[in-house]
């Protein structure tokens, strides 16, 4: 029953089926609770059993805050009750239906303007008055067009005019981190305006659309938020034949294989190509799980049409051994999780044994070659919801760390080949400019993870400015590439005393001694303050077993209290890492 | 179709809704009488009596029901 929630949605199969659904879906484990505030626009009713719906099945349990009907700006600006209830999100659930006025057919460019500027203030100063993370509804064309053909062109006319508001908040988007929008100006175009502008459900019921989309809005509004905590996919493990290209290469040879725009089928593996490197481009991390000879698999990627190059890939697995086994070495090679690759394969036998044999990883169903690419695309498995240098060049970092196993396999002794890595770590203050990919990384990092302290960016600049705190990332750059910030430390200082509530790094930086350099310099650090003690605390997660053992071994003592080590700052001795500093 | 066997679909269709296989329908019941039939879920059986039977309500007919038995007769006259 749970296939309901996936592409392509049947609204009214899921609002008929919404108990049932909800009561299979409380029944999981390990569900990460979130407080969510729905501000009204319009009547929230169903959509927040929906959405309720399709963030379990994301893995998030919300608790939700309802706001007064029609009452979104005046509750996100004086609501104690919102303020009390300290949300993680607050979702503006407005829609065309709250713009108060369209300029007349004969307005002038001031009385326009003013109109415009002042429709907009009244959503800026709302979202201003939140330090929450912020997901805005923008607004979805009209189902009527006053003047025709031109009603989107004319300076005055209404469709236009809903157009460059939404300019306005995609502009206050690009300048605010933590302010999302679930763009329901595509989702009602995709849905079909007239089918979605349900006049009698808005007079009746003052629902902004159709029952029937309002899964699609819930579906959108899940994705947002489940990429906001971490929850996107990271790597694709994709097949060839029939996959990436028409035909069997080791039977049709490369002029055989259909690919370009010479044939309809050529031009549907053309364009899916064109999506899936953009998604590599993106900071997607592209592998081939083929079960062919490596030298035929790779001929494909020579003929004159294919988009896709063999240095858009990652790792290759074109072997013959079983996909689900190439599948677990990839995930073990990039060092993330299964939960995090996408397993993209024509053939629906090697999707039932690799869900078989690992059921964490997706596998979607492909029917027809010309539907791969929508099928992709509405999975929203990389939900995009803010492009850093960082991901753009995340694959830069994958191929520096193949690399780097293949340097390693020529020395014998470890330190040695950290040595000969050449590694630099950038450490600066929490602020200014890294404030972003901080936050980020405290909501992503599930492995080398402490205390998986989530916190939006507005608690992290809290962070910041707390004088009580010690606060920094690293970054590390070697002979092979920049990772870009990597590491993140915060620790709490009470008296002589100071206690490590955050300490995190990304998987793509294990043993390479980064964790060790954080925690001295946070040692040397504390010590030039004069605290003597330094509390480091484990919270197991399903994730986080991997660093179950630092602190005893980096020379941390245990104490009666499970999870909880102290180091005597006094007696910490400073070592020499294969690592050049840099303070910024 | 007859009204009995409209009714015998509403009937099925507000189990189903209500995931509720004992519930006894007739033209004479009102939402009232059945647990969690508030006006939240009134307007999703309405919207499911249109899907099933392929019918649209006007705004005054969905806005107008006083009983299943008023439901029916509407749907019967659409039929």
């Amino acid at each position: 029953m749970l296939g309901l929630l996936e592409y392509p949605l049947n609204g009214e199969a899921i609002l008929a089926k919404k108990r049932a659904l909800k009561k299979q879906l409380l029944a999981q484990e390990g569900l990460v609770e979130k407080k969510i505030a729905i501000l009204s626009g319009s009547t929230i009713g169903e959509f927040k059993n929906i959405l309720e719906i399709f963030l379990l099945y994301r893995g998030i349990k919300p608790v939700f805050f309802e706001g007064q009907y029609g009452m979104f700006f005046e509750d996100a600006v004086f609501s104690e009750e919102l303020r009390a209830f300290a949300p993680d999100i607050v979702y503006f659930h407005t829609s065309n239906k709250n713009i108060n006025a369209f300029p007349e057919p004969g307005f002038s460019d001031e009385e326009r303007e003013a109109l415009l500027q002042s429709e907009y203030s009244r959503f800026e100063k709302a979202w201003q008055s939140l330090s929450c993370v912020i997901i805005q509804n923008n607004f979805e064309a009209l189902d009527y067009r006053l003047m025709g053909n031109m009603d989107s062109i004319h300076k005055n006319g209404r469709n236009r005019f809903i157009a460059r508001l939404n300019a306005l908040f995609g502009e206050y988007q690009e300048k605010h981190e933590g302010f999302y929008i679930n763009d329901i100006n595509y989702l009602a175009a995709s849905f079909g305006l007239d089918k979605w502008h349900d006049r009698t459900a808005w007079y009746l019921y003052k629902y902004l659309c159709t029952l029937p989309a309002i899964p699609h809005i819930c579906d959108s509004l899940s994705k947002i938020i489940k990429a906001i905590y971490g929850k996107n996919k990271k790597s694709m493990a994709i097949d060839l034949d029939n996959t990436l290209w028409g035909g069997v290469i080791g039977d049709d040879g490369v002029s055989g294989i259909a690919l370009g725009k010479e044939s309809p089928q050529g031009m549907v593996y053309a364009d899916l190509q064109d999506y899936i490197k953009t998604l590599g481009q993106m900071g997607i991390s592209l592998n081939i799980c083929s079960k062919n000879e490596e030298a035929a698999a790779l001929s494909g990627f020579t003929h004159p049409s294919s988009i896709l190059k063999k240095e858009d890939f990652i790792l290759i697995k074109a072997n013959w051994e079983p996909k689900s086994e190439n599948i677990a070495s990839i995930a073990k090679e990039l060092n993330i999780g299964l939960d995090s690759v996408v397993f993209f394969d024509d053939n629906p036998a090697e999707r039932q044994i690799v869900r078989g044999f690992i059921p964490e990883v997706e596998a979607p169903e492909l029917t027809e070659a010309e539907d791969f690419l929508r099928i992709l695309d509405r999975k929203g498995y990389f939900e995009t919801i803010r492009l850093m240098k960082d991901d753009l060049i995340r694959n830069e970092t994958y191929r520096g760390n193949i690399k780097r196993q293949a340097q390693q396999a020529a020395f014998t002794d470890y330190g040695e080949y950290l040595r000969s890595l050449a590694m630099r770590c950038r450490i600066e203050d929490f602020g200014g400019g890294n404030i972003a990919r901080v936050t980020q990384l405290i909501n992503k990092t599930n492995q080398f993870n402490f205390t998986t302290w989530r916190l939006s960016e507005a608690e992290v600049l809290d962070l910041a400015e707390d004088p009580n705190r010690i606060s920094f990332s690293a970054a590390l750059e070697d002979r092979f590439g920049d990772n870009g910030i990597v590491g993140i430390l915060s620790a709490e200082i009470m008296e002589d005393t100071a206690d490590i509530s955050l300490f995190l790094m990304s998987c793509r930086v294990f043993k390479r001694d980064l964790e060790n350099v954080m925690l001295q310099e946070l040692i040397l650090r504390l010590r030039e303050k004069g605290v003597k003690k330094l509390i480091g605390r484990y919270i197991p997660t399903a994730k986080n077993v991997i660093i179950k053992d630092f602190y005893p071994k980096f020379g941390f003592e245990t104490t009666e209290e499970e999870g909880r080590y102290v180091l005597d700052i006094a007696g910490y001795e400073a070592k020499n890492y294969a690592m050049e500093i840099i303070r910024k | 179709m007859t009204k009995s066997e409209v009714l015998e679909k509403v009937q099925g269709i507000i189990r189903d809704h209500f995931d509720d296989e004992s519930l006894d329908i007739t033209p004479e019941t009102v939402a009232a009488d059945v647990d969690d039939w508030d006006s939240l879920e009134h307007i999703n059986l309405i919207t499911r009596m249109e899907k099933e039977f392929s019918i649209r309500f006007t705004m005054k007919e969905a806005a107008g029901f006083k009983n299943v038995g008023d439901m029916i007769d509407t749907i019967l006259r659409k039929l």
